[in-house]
Formats: C-alpha cells, sequence, structure tokens
C-alpha cells in the first residue's frame, strides 16, 4: 500500500534529518595531555609565598538530605544503614563541607604540575572524597575498594567524556584531565546515587573545605587575585583578596541556606 | 469443512496465527518501551559501557543500573527474534503485498533500532543518536500494532462491509488523520528532545497544544459527519482521552522532575510518572495510526489514490 510506505518513508527521513541537524559535537578523539606550552614555570620564593585562609559558612538551616537507599546494591546496603548523601555536609557551627575553592584570577605564568597523583576511591558504593581537586595534567587515579562493579564516568563540558567499567578492586583507572574544568561531575550509572566533583585547574592554588569549613590555599605569589567559592547545591561566590609578600589573609565565604 | 467457511478463509488474506503472533510481538514491544523509558528514568543508560555484549559476555550480574540496561537489552533481542519471525511469517502467509512489505519495514525498523541502542552506549549517549532511538521505538511499536490490525479478521471483513464514500469536507478524516500523525510524531520528537537534554521544555508545550488540538479537531469532525460509525467514533473518542491523561501525567512529570531535582538518586514517583508519560505516548501515537487506518479503509477504497490493499476483493 503506497499510503502505509509513504507514511513509514516520511517518519524515517524526519528521524534522519533530525539526526544530522543535532549531530556533531562529539569529541572522540583520544584523550591528550595538555599542550606543553613553552612558557618557563613560575617558581615562587617560600620565604615570600603568601597564604589564603578561610572559613565557608552555611546561614540558615540547612536543607533536610535523605538518606541514600542502596537496596539495589546488596554489597554495599550492609555497610551503609542510612547513609546520607555528601551534598550538603554542615557542622553544627554552621561550617560547609565539601565547597571548592580557587584563585580564578590574578595569577600569571604556568606553574609546575604536581608529581603527586590525586586518588579518588568508590568505597561502600560511595565516592570518597567527594569534592576533589586536580591541576591540568596531573595524574588522577580512581580505585575501587568495594567488592562490586562501578563504572565511572565522567560529565565535563569542555574535557572528553568517558564512562570506564571498573570491577570488584580491579585495577586503578588512571586519568590526567587536559583542560580546565570546574566541578565535573563524576556519576556511576550502576549506583545513581554516587556522585562526586572533580575541578581541574591550571595552578597548584586550590583547596576544598574540610569537616569544620575551613580551607588554606598557600605558596602564593603577591599579588591582586579573584578568590572563587564553588558549592554543588548553593553556587559561587567571589571575593578579591590583595597579598603582598609573605602576607596570610583570612577571609569567610557565606551561603544563605534559603 | 463447509463451504461457507471454505469462501470465509479464501477471502481472509492472512492467518488468524499469524494476527495473534503479531499482536503478541505489539505487546512485547509495548513491554520493550516501558523497559527503555525505565533506563533513561533510572538514569541506567551507561551502566553498561560495551555493546553489544555487556561487561564482554551475555549476561552480566544484574546489580543497580545493570538490571535495567541489560534487562532493555534482554528484552529488545527478545523482540528482534520475534520481529523476524513476524516478517518471515508475513511474507510467507499474508496475501497482499502491501502487508508483506510493512513486515520487512517492522523488521528493517528493528535492526535500525538495535544499531541506534549501540551507537548510544558507545558515544556516550548524543542527544541526536538517543532522540532517534526514542522516536524510531514509537514508530516501530506503531508498525507493529498495524501488522496486528490488519491481519485481523476483523478488518478485513469489515473492509468489504463498511465501505463508503469519501468524505467530501475539505481537508478530509482521512486528510486530518495523516496530519494528526505527524503531528503527534513531532510531539514525540520534542519529548525525546527534551528527555534527553537536547531541547528545552516550551517546544514540547507547543507540541501539546497542536497535539490536543488536533485530536480534538478529528474527534469534531467524526462527530459531526460520522458519528452513526461507532468504530471509528470510539477510536476518536479513546484517542481525545488518550490525550487529555497524556496532558496531565506530562504536567505531572514536570512537576516531579522540578520537586525532585536535588535527589540523590532516582525515586521511584519520578520514575512512574515519567515511564508512564513515555508508555502513554507510544500508545497515543499507535491508536492514532489504527484510527488512521481505520478511517482510511472506510473511505478509501472510493478513490483510486491509494490505500487499496491487494489480495482483498472490493465489494460495493
Amino acid at each position: 500500500m503506497r499510503f502505509s510506505r509513504s507514511v513509514s518513508g516520511w517518519m524515517m527521513a524526519g528521524l534522519l534529518v533530525f539526526s544530522l541537524a543535532c549531530g556533531g559535537g562529539e569529541d572522540a578523539g583520544e584523550v591528550a595531555d595538555a599542550p606543553e606550552m613553552e612558557e618557563a614555570v613560575v617558581t615562587v620564593d617560600p620565604a615570600k609565598a603568601a597564604t589564603i585562609t578561610g572559613k565557608v559558612k552555611l546561614e540558615g538551616d540547612p536543607p533536610r538530605m535523605p538518606t541514600i537507599n542502596m537496596s539495589a546494591e546488596p554489597d554495599c546496603r550492609g555497610l551503609h544503614e542510612a547513609a546520607p548523601p555528601a551534598e550538603v555536609v554542615v557542622a553544627p557551627d554552621g561550617m560547609l563541607q565539601n565547597v571548592f575553592v580557587w584563585v580564578k584570577s590574578g595569577l600569571e605564568g604556568k606553574f609546575a604540575v604536581s608529581d603527586t597523583p590525586a586518588m579518588l576511591d568508590q568505597k561502600g558504593c560511595i565516592y570518597s572524597p567527594h569534592v576533589l581537586a586536580v591541576q591540568t595534567g596531573q595524574m588522577l587515579k580512581i580505585s575501587n575498594s568495594d567488592p562490586t562493579t562501578h563504572n565511572v564516568h565522567p560529565l565535563p563540558k569542555t574535557n572528553r567524556e568517558w564512562n570506564r567499567s571498573q570491577p570488584a578492586e580491579g585495577s586503578d583507572i588512571e586519568y590526567k584531565f587536559p583542560r580546565q574544568e570546574i566541578m565535573i561531575a563524576v556519576k556511576c550509572n550502576i549506583h545513581p546515587w554516587m556522585r562526586s566533583y572533580i575541578s581541574v585547574v591550571n595552578h597548584p592554588f586550590f583547596a576544598v573545605s574540610g569537616a569544620d569549613g575551613s580551607f588554606e590555599i598557600k605558596g602564593l605569589p603577591a599579588g591582586s587575585y579573584t578568590v572563587e567559592a564553588v558549592h554543588e547545591r548553593f553556587g559561587s561566590q567571589e571575593m578579591s583578596v590583595t597579598l603582598g609578600d609573605a602576607e596570610s589573609k583570612d577571609i569567610e565565604f557565606s551561603y544563605n541556606a534559603s | 469443512m463447509s463451504s461457507a467457511t471454505t469462501q470465509a478463509d479464501r477471502e481472509y488474506p492472512a492467518t488468524r496465527g499469524l494476527h495473534l503472533f503479531a499482536v503478541f510481538t505489539a505487546g512485547a514491544t509495548f513491554l520493550l518501551i516501558v523497559a527503555g523509558a525505565l533506563v533513561t528514568s533510572r538514569d541506567a543508560g551507561l551502566s553498561v559501557p560495551d555493546w553489544p555484549l555487556s561487561y564482554g559476555r551475555l549476561m552480566p550480574e544484574m546489580i543497580g543500573g545493570v538490571f535495567y540496561e541489560h534487562g532493555h537489552r534482554m528484552i529488545a533481542a527478545f523482540v528482534g527474534f520475534l520481529t523476524i519471525i513476524l516478517a518471515v511469517w508475513t511474507w510467507r502467509a499474508d496475501q497482499r503485498r502491501w502487508v508483506r512489505h510493512l513486515g520487512w519495514s517492522a523488521l528493517a525498523a528493528v535492526i535500525a533500532q538495535g544499531l541506534l541502542g549501540g551507537l548510544t552506549v558507545l558515544f556516550l549517549l548524543p542527544t541526536a543518536v538517543s532522540v532517534s532511538h526514542a522516536c524510531l521505538a514509537q514508530l516501530f511499536f506503531s508498525i507493529t500494532v498495524v501488522l496486528g490490525l490488519v491481519t485481523s479478521r476483523t478488518w478485513c471483513e469489515q473492509g468489504r462491509r463498511l465501505a463508503a464514500p469519501w468524505p467530501p469536507s475539505r481537508p478530509s478524516l482521512p486528510v486530518l488523520c495523516v496530519t494528526t500523525n505527524f503531528v503527534t510524531f513531532g510531539q514525540l520528537l520534542l519529548g525525546a528532545a527534551l528527555r534527553h537534554k537536547g531541547l528545552g521544555i516550551i517546544f514540547h508545550l507547543i507540541g501539546a497544544a497542536a497535539v490536543a488540538a488536533m485530536v480534538f479537531w478529528v474527534l469534531a469532525r467524526v462527530a459531526r459527519e460520522h458519528s452513526g460509525d461507532a468504530g471509528i467514533f470510539s477510536w476518536a473518542l479513546a484517542l481525545n482521552g488518550l490525550v487529555m491523561l497524556q496532558l496531565l501525567l506530562g504536567a505531572g512529570a514536570y512537576w516531579i522532575r522540578e520537586v525532585t531535582r536535588h535527589a540523590v538518586q532516582p525515586l521511584w514517583p519520578m520514575v512512574v510518572i515519567t515511564v508512564g508519560h513515555v508508555a502513554l505516548g507510544a500508545l497515543i501515537l499507535a491508536l492514532g495510526v489504527v484510527l488512521t487506518f481505520q478511517v482510511h479503509h472506510r473511505f478509501g477504497r472510493q478513490t483510486s489514490s491509494s490505500f487499496e490493499p491487494e489480495g482483498v476483493p472490493a465489494t460495493t
């Protein structure tokens, strides 16, 4: 029947046109290290190195965090009967954990990449740490301490997206992010509650607030900087800081829970 | 065997077994659409990073998201197997060329659908591929439903009994029905694009209004000109009912997505509503296509244009 054939034909053609219209844009290339620049590495005299210390506070009542339902994974359920997500972790005095703090602007030149690998572990079907930062080109090692399989799936916007399975207590995944990108979500599609954030920065001046909401960025050259704090739920804040040689300044970021 | 039975069998261009098998395939395909929607709603699309095998095996450990993704693959393989049988059986058992072509179309669609499913996994859910996968699923389901419809004895007998003059109104009811199907398919495409983060909600809302307007137009036309035809009227009424329900489900899906946007994992109320919205979308398209075929079945034979099924003698 010509009618039915023409209907299916038009629908197929529509799908094809839509695919072509929306296609492209995927970076299918191999992961490459950050392109080497011929710029001299900046060294900071330890005697002149400045420091930014500070705390991140959450004003108001923190949102109530539900417990994670791990019933889909018997191997992990026993480890956390009522695990809360690490999205909003607040100390009794209102200090906020897991806030990424970095020098957003004001730095010039290229800085040496740390030889020490950054570590991200999967333990009890939870990422540890929840928020992590690395330098561009710094080795990131992802381990699986669980007796079950995970898949590691970062969702970057400017780096290349990838998805790798990691069997129970399998060998580490090693990866170097080539481009600066803040708060790349990392998830496991097998266990949908698993989520962490990795920030990739072109320099070593960053920190993540601890359980008491404190952070420290040290080894900075003197200068005027914009410091940014980024929280996955509460967004970002910026602050201008001017540092002299060997100076230490204490700053505080404050988020509103409402 | 009586001579009357022999005559009826001779005029039935398919077989009852083929009809039942086509209906079973359509049912399995609907289950497959539900399973696919579950994969998306449970955010399990990439829980199995490889394809066509799952973790290099035919049967991985069914934990967490793997249960949904590999379960979807297993049902898809089953439906693919059914479709091969359906295409071959239709080719062997049905006398009408266009129905045989429809059987092969179903097979081509299910193969393309499997490839799109694999590509979307291997390329990490690119929007265009995921949307195409979602839309082809709806199209394939409609094909299987039509195969179930046109292989039924009722369809063949109705065609001879209910032939009517081509309706004079412009646009005619058959044209209106075809247009409604295109609008519905476009809306499914917009919905899939929204679900896979390719487009915003506004386009889907406009599409919803367009579909609602079209199905109401069809119902109004049927009520005005063909109210005596209980077959067509009940299909048009059912289509409007489903679209109304779909509007409610759509609003519910949007609302629950909003209120659970900070949830640490997909919550079952959200999963149930969004999967229901996808499944009902498939049913609406299929019902619209069924109505279109029913309408053309009544009026198509009055023209020389197209809808005459080969192998079925026209009785006027």
